[in-house]
């Protein structure tokens, strides 16, 4: 083999990993495993499970660094359990900086996924050095140690058992040998402790905890929902909101501390007249919370066309409800706050009410809303949508081909919020327009630098060092 | 003998959206008047239909499953018509195996100003499929049994399938994305049609949508649907390099979509470029309840259906059924037997049969040898493939 052969060669290998490192982070950002509109559940979890296999066996030092690219939860949980359950694969030369990633990626994810993460891999057996490390670490970080062995209860047993975590000062007791038996000195233990026998200690606890309780109570739910409110984390408060305005509390929700795509599915859980009635505070709501995502994003745009898509296929499924919607409604509201000139377009023309009145309806035509689009002649133009275009099928793709041609200096973006299972990846509108899944409209600024990167076919050198870069920061966050 | 049954005025056909061997085509109506409105009524159950007499004495009756029943209600001033809560509700308690209906269309007595009835869909049409030359032979020739003198065709039957049953067919009717303003389909499974379904209100038709499962379906789409996994693929595309502005690229888009328009048009040539008997059943005064029928051509496709029609041809309402070929072959060898007046010698020139014999294979194997002397059929060389 000659050098400029072997140089060929090489080239096509970093070719190959490029895309296939792409394909699998685009599986990354938008699959959750759970029935989508037009795939079903088990489906999708066969072919992402494939995703991962496939990656973890030929790109191991990649497959770790995608953990640094903000992909869903999910599967940031099922990277860190397939690199620990494979531990003896990893390469001398890349042991610290994996061993840091996935320490760094389950410190960071939120705690419910983190305790159920540890807890599968004991169901799973998978018990070596490190997951015991690393195990024991998680658990024994004293700030929060008595809150989750309160909370998660059983995950913690579960976990700490199999890694032969020490149950030190009175986890022992509480975990192990009864708590009914003796008087706690630590305070949340004895809250637990008394919740069980008195009311009035249960507020003490968290919320998940003590509903159980005040249920053995019998605790109306107004007091209940009155009381339990200092404890109620973001999450808790959104959901709660109804039923604490119902019972005549303030629903008191921070809506800066929201990301968009969850007050975009709160949103669209409203009825109609519940959305026209509060239209102002919804519409507030996702100011604020944009406001918060640009600050940390620093992203800015200069004119940019949205079209996006409301087809009934946005319905999503049972268990994603209305999620391909909300996202799109979500993304919207990012990139209005983010440009300079924005033109949202929904493929079915919206309300009179405006965008909060939008429910999921009609065909697919995403083909009029693009030449639409096209007509302000914006600097970047972003489809929304589940990749089924089909009123009528492929129109948009070739439509946003034409686009690309009569408009160069405008960049144009398929974000798609579904992962199709048969093709591995978010379903493409056309091969000339880089399709991306989507998670999080924050994540937006992220998506469109990658597909710049993508259109510019960069090399793998450049990808090597922007990947670098990114580790590097998620790394330099830790505490 | 009537016309050909116009491409449907007033209606315009959407985009097909395919999934697996089924394309599924909206039929959009920009403004409905609202005059006749279409409601469904479940039974879930068998269904014995009276289809003369008093349902006390003995007579000719329609069995068959029959998951559900439309109410219709129109008005003849152009007022809006409503459908009333009644019709609604659940079936209450224990669901019925049998359910007697009294005749297919029958009216229903209403207190406010819409006129409402009752009919049983796509079983109407059916009936009168199954009823053609039902009476059997007029002249009492040689080779009829006692059975053809006494009882004619009677009893005659025709299996289908319910719509469930397609391969795939429950995932298309879910998946499909329900434009604003359809009030009909055409389903087409691996590019042959299946049926028309039209209403005349796009409330109506969102309601009605899922009932597509329910329908009955020839097995031949049964075949169709586990033969042919995926649709043929059908495309137009616009050459980006060729586009020159905008403008220019609109009108392409406009030509694509016309484009989808004739491909459905010409897939449903079976259907509406051929000329079909109809057959008045009940005179509404603003509107007509009809069911049609084509020539039993065997080399052709025959949808048998039936259709309201407002005065100005605007079609209210319709629902067809496609026949599958064994089905037209036994409306062909009944429809030219009743042309040569029942006589053998005469039918055997109408169908080309080389003898006797032959034809005699023939009717038997069309599952009509109880018309023909046992001795006849006894020595007939039978074919079980072709029922």
């Amino acid at each position: 083999m000659t050098l400029s052969a072997i140089h060929a060669s090489r080239l096509r290998q970093d070719r190959v990993a490029q895309e296939d490192l792409l394909l699998f982070v685009n599986a990354c950002f938008a699959c959750t495993g759970q029935r989508e509109f037009y795939g079903d559940g088990h489906g999708q979890r066969v072919s992402l499970d494939f995703l991962h296999r496939y990656i973890l066996g030929n790109y191991r030092a990649l497959y770790a660094q995608v953990l640094a690219l903000g992909v869903n939860h999910m599967n940031q949980a099922l990277i860190v359990k397939n690199l620990l359950a494979t531990g003896r694969d990893t390469p001398a030369a890349h042991r610290a900086r994996e061993n840091a990633l996935v320490t760094r990626a389950l410190h960071t994810l939120p705690t419910h996924r983190a305790m159920h993460l540890l807890e599968d891999l004991a169901k799973r057996g998978v018990n070596n050095r490190r997951t015991r490390a690393l195990t024991q670490r998680y658990l024994a970080d004293a700030r929060s140690r008595d809150f989750r062995a309160v909370k998660y209860r059983r995950s913690f047993r579960r976990a700490a058992v199999h890694a032969h975590a020490p149950f030190t000062g009175e986890l022992g007791p509480f975990l192990l040998r009864g708590w009914k038996e003796r008087r706690f000195t630590t305070p949340l233990f004895e809250s637990f402790r008394q919740g069980h026998f008195a009311a009035s200690a249960i507020y003490d606890l968290p919320f998940t905890v003590a509903e159980g309780l005040a249920q053995k109570h019998g605790v109306r739910r107004e007091v209940f929902l009155e009381r339990i409110g200092p404890k109620l984390t973001h999450h808790e408060r959104l959901r709660l909101s109804e039923a604490r305005e119902a019972a005549g509390i303030a629903a008191d929700v921070d809506w800066s501390r929201q990301p968009l795509v969850r007050i975009a599915s709160y949103v669209l859980s409203l009825s109609l007249a519940q959305r026209d009635e509060r239209t102002a505070e919804l519409a507030g709501a996702f100011e604020a919370s944009a406001a918060r995502a640009i600050r940390s994003t620093a992203a800015r745009f200069g004119r940019v066309a949205c079209v996006l898509d409301r087809s009934f296929s946005s319905y999503g499924s049972s268990e994603k409800r209305r999620r391909p919607l909300a996202v799109a409604l979500a993304v919207a509201q990012f990139l209005r706050a983010a440009s300079d000139s924005f033109i949202g377009l929904w493929t079915h023309p919206v309300s009179p009410g405006g965008e909060l009145m939008v429910t999921p309806r009609g065909a697919t035509d995403l083909a009029t809303p693009i030449l639409a689009a096209l007509r302000h002649e914006p600097d970047l133009l972003v489809v929304v949508s589940d990749g089924f275009d089909n009123d009528p099928q492929g129109l948009a793709g070739q439509v946003l081909e034409a686009g690309a041609r009569l408009l160069p200096r405008c960049f144009m973006l398929h974000l798609n919020p579904v992962y199709d299972s048969e093709s591995f990846a978010p379903k493409a509108l056309s091969p000339a327009v880089p399709t991306l899944g989507l998670r999080d409209a924050e994540d937006v600024p992220t998506l469109v630098s990658i597909a710049r990167f993508a259109a510019e076919s960069g090399t793998m050198a450049e990808l090597s060092r922007e990947l670098d870069a990114r580790v590097r920061a998620f790394l330099d966050g830790a505490s | 003998m009537s016309a050909a049954l116009t491409a449907l005025p007033g209606l315009r056909a959407g985009s097909p959206q395919v999934m697996g061997a089924f394309r599924i085509v909206p039929l959009l109506r920009e403004s409905a008047p609202g005059d006749l409105r279409i409601g469904k009524e479940a039974y879930d159950a068998y269904g014995v239909v009276r289809l003369d007499g008093l349902p006390e004495e003995p007579g000719l009756s329609y069995v068959s499953y029959v998951p559900h029943g439309l109410v219709i209600a129109h008005t003849q001033d152009g007022a809006e018509a409503t459908l009333g809560a009644s019709i609604f509700r659940g079936s209450e308690g224990k669901p019925r195996r049998v359910k007697l209906h009294h005749r297919m269309v029958k009216a229903r007595t209403a207190d406010d100003g819409s006129a409402r009835f009752r009919m049983l869909p796509l079983h109407l049409a059916m009936e009168g499929f199954l009823a053609l030359h039902f009476r059997g032979p007029d002249i009492l020739w040689q080779e009829y049994s006692d059975q053809a003198a006494r009882r004619g065709l009677d009893p005659r039957s025709e299996t289908s399938v319910r719509g469930a049953w397609l391969a795939g067919f429950e995932d298309a009717v879910r998946l499909f994305e329900i434009h604003e303003h359809q009030v009909g389909v055409l389903v087409f499974v691996a590019d042959a049609l299946a049926t028309v379904f039209v209403v005349s209100h796009p409330d109506d038709y969102r309601k009605l949508h899922l009932s597509l499962l329910e329908d009955f379906f020839g097995e031949l789409l049964y075949t169709y649907a586990l033969l042919y996994p995926e649709s043929p693929r059908a495309e137009s595309r616009i050459d980006p390099r060729a586009v020159t502005d905008l403008d220019h690229l609109a009108r392409e888009m406009d030509r694509v979509r016309t484009d989808f328009r004739h491909y459905t048009e010409l897939l449903a040539q079976g259907l509406f470029g051929r000329p079909a008997h109809t057959e008045t059943v009940r005179d509404l005064g603003a509107f007509t309840l009809q069911r049609f029928y084509p020539d039993f051509d065997p080399r052709e496709e025959c949808h048998i259906g039936e259709q309201i029609l407002r005065r100005d041809g605007t079609v209210e309402y319709m629902k067809t059924f496609r026949l599958s070929h064994a089905q037209v072959r036994r409306a062909y060898l009944l429809e030219k037997l009743a042309e040569a007046e029942w006589d053998l010698d005469r039918a055997m020139v109408l169908l080309g049969a080389a003898s006797k014999t032959e034809l005699l294979k023939r009717i038997a194997n069309a599952g009509f040898g109880y018309l023909l002397k046992p001795h006849l059929v006894r020595g007939l060389p039978v074919d079980p493939q072709s029922r």
